[in-house]
């Protein structure tokens, strides 16, 4: 390179690595230097990208399982390999249908109860001008959440058995008699859902409250002098202020619609609701942990994982058309 | 009220109160129903349907001297703290110094390895596999595996790093050319200024670890003494009630007891949740920072 070129071609930003303390801006990349340089920050480095391997790629190379008739004690790479047979036992079985069916319908009916309900609550509350009142209904409101699943899956028990508060009420209201509601199959989807709403309606309010306390004030005070009402005004003005929120947050939760945790329903279901409770991570843990049959229970929470993430991704793309935001 | 609202405002006002009103009793209504039913006299609680909304007949705490003496309910409170403790302490300084690192611009392979961290947020394993290399890793049925996985989470990184990202470059080069090293600046510039990403991170870990008893229903299969506060609930209030007659019962209750039993549920339900409740009104508005951070991020 001759000598006027190199002065006038700009720095490049031959930055590699760390490449922090002495001044020495332009040199070629020097990985040991780099190294010896940023100890500390390569070490770290290290420790966290373990973590990683470990606990959530280490895991992804289990999914061979789903392939093999596996055995505990031949291990992962031993097990005979049987291709697809997982699969099809599955898909050829009585379950897989009212697995995928229910897990569908869970997910479903959550989006379409429990989403709207903390933006109408948010609505609602936005309203009131009293802030004494609007901030103790406001913190009352997030304390259910707090109550862990444990604690909140068994109050919905006392409530709902034979003599609880709420079968009582609807003996009271139908005239039938008091009976245990988690026994009886269509009951389930209507108490999970509600448990869900119990807990998240206020805490899910919080995202909106602070949206709509960002909407301009003074639009609010030109309109009422252009005389619209509060119907108008929340019409024309407070809806479409929260509006690209409710949208973002819509198109996030449609991403997870077919991940329904097990954990709730495994709190809540026994054998007589199997019909409408059962989604495939129950299945996946009870065919897993308690019948240990490794390989078909990680072929079915691979179907779940792909059906996720192919969600997941469609979702988020549909998120960086409309917003330009993504969450990748 | 200086101006004069049209009746029909008046009306939603009214309607708009009634229903926010309703929403409150149902909030708080369970809650005040296993209180009152902890304290109540135990031979009415069992017969009384419906909610309790004072103590039936008189108040009789009973029910907490005998949950006193229940050992297992206090060492898995214990448990649940000490993994509470010990996994703030590992997210706060993994989830520090990850931000850190990837908030450095300088740093050329940061979004490579960013990238590689992420897809974890789109695609794991599943059950299943995890389960087996926690096996072939000997973490279960240890206290660790209450606490190492799900200490580092991508949106914790990622919501650490765009706060560290928002401190000016300024402050880091003076303090650079007054010799301080990475970590220097790291603890005494950077740190100080994402104070409530940090609170809000630490928040959101202990909230989870509170809540969690599935890890250890998968994780810790035959160490009982190990069991955190959730799962030993879950064996009193839900398996309990399911199977009476399960020998794995963790209560014994002896012949005095069994009147109190459903007492005794409410009152483990009550020691177990009360302290919570009386804490977070104070930490809440981390809680609504954090909450909208998490969404003006992603």
């Amino acid at each position: 390179m001759k000598r006027e070129d190199r002065l006038h071609k700009k720095p490049e930003p031959a930055l590699q690595g760390f490449r922090v303390g002495g001044g020495l801006r332009n040199l070629p990349h020097n990985f040991g230097l780099d190294l010896r340089r940023n100890k500390a920050l390569y070490l770290f480095l290290t420790v966290i990208l373990t973590y990683f391997i470990l606990f959530h790629y280490l895991p992804m190379f289990g999914i061979l399982m789903s392939f093999e008739k596996f055995s505990p004690v031949k291990g992962i790479l031993g097990s005979k390999w049987i291709g697809f047979d997982n699969f099809i036992v599955f898909f050829s079985g009585p379950y897989a249908g009212r697995l995928i069916k229910n897990t569908a319908l869970i997910g479903v009916l959550d989006l379409l109860i429990n989403f709207p309900a903390p933006i109408i609550f948010a609505l609602l509350l936005n309203e009131i001008r009293q802030n004494h009142f609007k901030k103790t209904v406001q913190t009352i409101s997030y304390m259910p959440y707090f109550v862990s699943t444990v604690v909140a899956a068994s109050l919905v028990i006392n409530f709902t058995k034979s003599g609880g508060a709420i079968s009582e009420s609807l003996k009271f209201m139908t005239g039938g008699s008091s009976e245990n509601l988690l026994n009886l199959p269509s009951w389930f989807k209507p108490i999970y859902i509600l448990m869900g709403t119990w807990q998240g309606m206020g805490y899910g309010s919080i995202i909106y409250l602070a949206a709509l306390s960002n909407v301009d004030q003074e639009l609010y005070d030109a309109a009422k002098v252009d005389g619209a009402g509060y119907w108008k005004q929340m019409w024309h003005i407070t809806l479409p202020g929260i509006s690209a929120m409710i949208v973002m947050m819509f198109i996030m939760r449609m991403g997870t619609v077919f991940s329904v945790g097990a954990d709730k329903i495994l709190l809540l279901y026994n054998p007589s609701t199997y019909d409408t409770a059962d989604v495939i991570n129950t299945y996946v843990y009870r065919i897993g942990m308690q019948d240990m049959n490794f390989g078909l229970s990680t072929a079915v929470g691979l179907f779940n994982s792909v059906i996720g993430t192919i969600l997941l991704l469609t979702s988020n793309s549909v998120l960086k058309k409309l917003s330009g935001t993504s969450m990748f | 009220m200086k101006i004069k609202e049209k009746p029909s405002r008046i009306l939603f006002l009214l309607i708009d109160v009634i229903a926010l009103l309703l929403i409150t009793y149902a909030c708080l209504m369970p809650i005040w129903h296993m209180v009152m039913a902890s304290i109540s006299n135990p031979t009415s609680l069992n017969t009384h349907p419906g909610i309790v909304y004072f103590p039936l007949k008189n108040v009789d705490f009973n029910a907490y001297k005998i949950i006193l003496q229940y050992k297992k309910l206090w060492s898995a409170y214990g448990n649940t703290i000490l993994y509470i403790l010990c996994t703030c302490v590992l997210t706060a300084v993994l989830t520090t110094i990850a931000g850190y690192i990837f908030s450095r611009k300088r740093f050329y392979y940061r979004n490579s390895f960013m990238i590689i961290i992420s897809f974890t947020m789109l695609f794991n394993g599943g059950m299943i596999p995890n389960y087996i290399v926690m096996k072939s890793l000997h973490l279960t049925d240890t206290p660790l595996v209450m606490i190492i996985p799900g200490v580092l989470s991508v949106f914790n990184i990622i919501i650490m790093r765009t706060s560290m990202e928002n401190v000016p470059t300024e402050l880091e080069e003076a303090a650079r050319i007054d010799g301080a090293t990475d970590l220097r600046i790291l603890w005494s510039v950077i740190l100080p200024l994402c104070k409530a990403t940090f609170a809000v991170i630490m928040l959101f870990a202990a909230v989870a670890k509170w809540n969690d008893y599935f890890s250890a229903l998968l994780y810790l299969p035959t160490r009982r003494d190990l069991y955190p506060l959730q799962m030993a609930l879950r064996e009193i209030v839900i398996t309990a009630t399911a199977d009476v007659s399960s020998s794995s019962n963790l209560l014994d209750l002896s012949e005095s007891s069994t009147v109190y039993k459903k007492a005794i549920e409410y009152a483990c339900i009550v020691v177990s949740t009360l302290p919570i409740l009386c804490i977070y009104p104070f930490v809440q508005k981390y809680f609504v920072t954090g909450i909208t951070m998490g969404a003006v991020k992603s």
